[in-house]
């Protein structure tokens, strides 16, 4: 189908679109790669009044590291972040998770900020970003304020930014060098959303045991989720397959994930267990290897 | 709403038109300018029949619009020939290996494999299928799609 009609805006500063979008109200939509907004505009499940145009504003599209810390732009391009050397060094589960985002000529348009605005709870990014405890700065013609990814994401589709904030940098806290990590899900073919997925990041204390252990889902509820209690279970623990299948397990309890098409709920917890363990597996492996 | 003008390039050709906002870039190149080997299919993201390249890199024209395309650098299935007789070496592979029947994804797989040959000039069967992975065909299978990548690869390596 085709998208409604609305008004375009191309600004060329932030401020510029800052402003659009506390004069022109809820009714505006900022557009950044599109490869989300694009397909609900063809569908008409969105029907804004005006559409602001991020692609304009070359300021927003970056990758640099301060004091330790990855910060991205919001308009940085998916596959520009999948081939950055700077992230496959520092911040490898990013760039693990980056082939399972969709496919390439998504990932050529599709932009970081985009995705994680998005919010849709079968996208890797947001479960990525809440195990990298990850903030995001949200800006205004107003105010500027930083949101945990934790608080960030909402529910389906629903994120803390208000109609008229932008989220326009993704700050990515450093890792200990020893840290392990792995991205992993199933989907029905490649590139489809997630039926489930998980983001595993571990460290080892020089004796072998878990410092501490991260695990987020993504495609298992409205929101990624921590799986806390998995975390706790692997606290302190000299890891073996054992001990991570039995904390996998454990994972899911919290967790309410939906029937539907594509798969029941049951069959999405069974997977989830799998993907925890593997996930939680190649992490504790990868942080062994590091400290050797 | 006011239509707008859109001035871009397409395979080293200035095109001018005008657009509504909501003009859809696959729809301004094919009812606009009247190129119409790029071809639309879903709409949505998911074919990639519509695969253009945008400064180089393979994109989805169903999924940007028409204005944002202002001043862009684009290549469509029309840019791959050399000329009206010869056909290009991925072409050329492509009926040799039989790699097409209806011809509707044709013009998508061939946007996306020409990125692909030329950011990865040798790449393993693994390779090509991950790169046409959001390319759909539901003719022929992809098994002489994927030998026909293959050639094309060696057929440029011989150039």
């Amino acid at each position: 189908m085709k998208p409604p009609a609305f008004d375009y805006h191309a600004p060329a500063t932030l401020d510029e679109a800052l402003t659009l979008a506390s004069q022109l109200g809820p009714d505006a939509k900022f557009i950044a790669g599109g490869q989300s907004l694009m397909p609900m505009l063809n569908f008409r499940l969105l029907r804004p009044s005006h559409l602001i145009d991020l692609n304009g504003i070359a300021v927003l599209a970056y990758l640099r590291v301060e004091a330790g810390e990855l910060q991205i732009g919001a308009m940085t391009r998916h596959r520009e972040v999948e081939l950055s050397p700077i992230v496959r060094e520092g911040w490898p589960l990013i760039s693990e998770c980056m082939p399972f985002v969709a496919h390439v000529q998504i990932r050529n348009r599709g932009t970081l900020g985009g995705s994680i605005s998005h919010a849709d709870p079968a996208a890797e990014l947001p479960a990525v970003m809440t195990a990298l405890e990850a903030k995001f700065v949200l800006q205004s013609s107003r105010a500027t304020r930083t949101v945990t990814a934790n608080d960030f994401f909402v529910g389906t589709l629903t994120t803390a930014a208000e109609p008229e904030e932008l989220l326009t940098e993704i700050r990515v806290p450093a890792l200990p060098q020893s840290t392990g990590w792995a991205f992993d899900e199933l989907s029905r073919r490649h590139g489809d959303f997630a039926l489930a997925g998980a983001a595993a990041l571990v460290l080892l204390t020089p004796q072998g045991r878990i410092e501490w252990a991260r695990l987020a889902f993504t495609g298992l509820g409205e929101r990624p989720a921590r799986a806390r209690r998995t975390e706790e279970a692997l606290r302190g623990q000299v890891p073996t397959e054992d001990i991570v299948r039995a904390a996998a397990e454990h994972s899911i309890s919290d967790l309410a994930p939906e029937s539907d098409l594509h798969a029941s709920a049951d069959y999405r917890r069974d997977i989830a267990k799998v993907i925890a363990r593997r996930t939680l597996l190649r992490a504790i492996e990868r942080s062994r290897a590091a400290l050797q | 709403m006011n239509k707008r003008k859109v001035r871009l390039e397409i395979n080293g050709i200035q095109y001018e038109g005008e657009a509504e906002p909501r003009r859809l870039l696959s729809d301004f190149i094919r009812e606009d300018l009247g190129l119409h080997g790029t071809h639309v299919g879903c709409e949505h993201g998911v074919c990639g029949a519509c695969t253009i390249q945008w400064d180089g890199k393979a994109v989805r024209s169903c999924l940007a619009l028409a204005v944002q395309a202002n001043g862009a650098r684009l290549r469509t299935v029309e840019g791959l020939a050399p000329n009206q007789d010869d056909l290009h070496p991925i072409q050329q592979a492509f009926t040799e290996m039989h790699a097409l029947q209806c011809g509707f994804c044709t013009p998508g797989i061939l946007m996306t494999a020409q990125a692909l040959l030329r950011d990865n000039p040798q790449p393993s069967e693994a390779e090509i299928r991950d790169g046409l992975s959001g390319n759909l065909c539901r003719c022929t299978g992809y098994q002489n799609i994927v030998k026909a990548v293959l050639l094309a690869a060696e057929k440029l390596a011989q150039k």
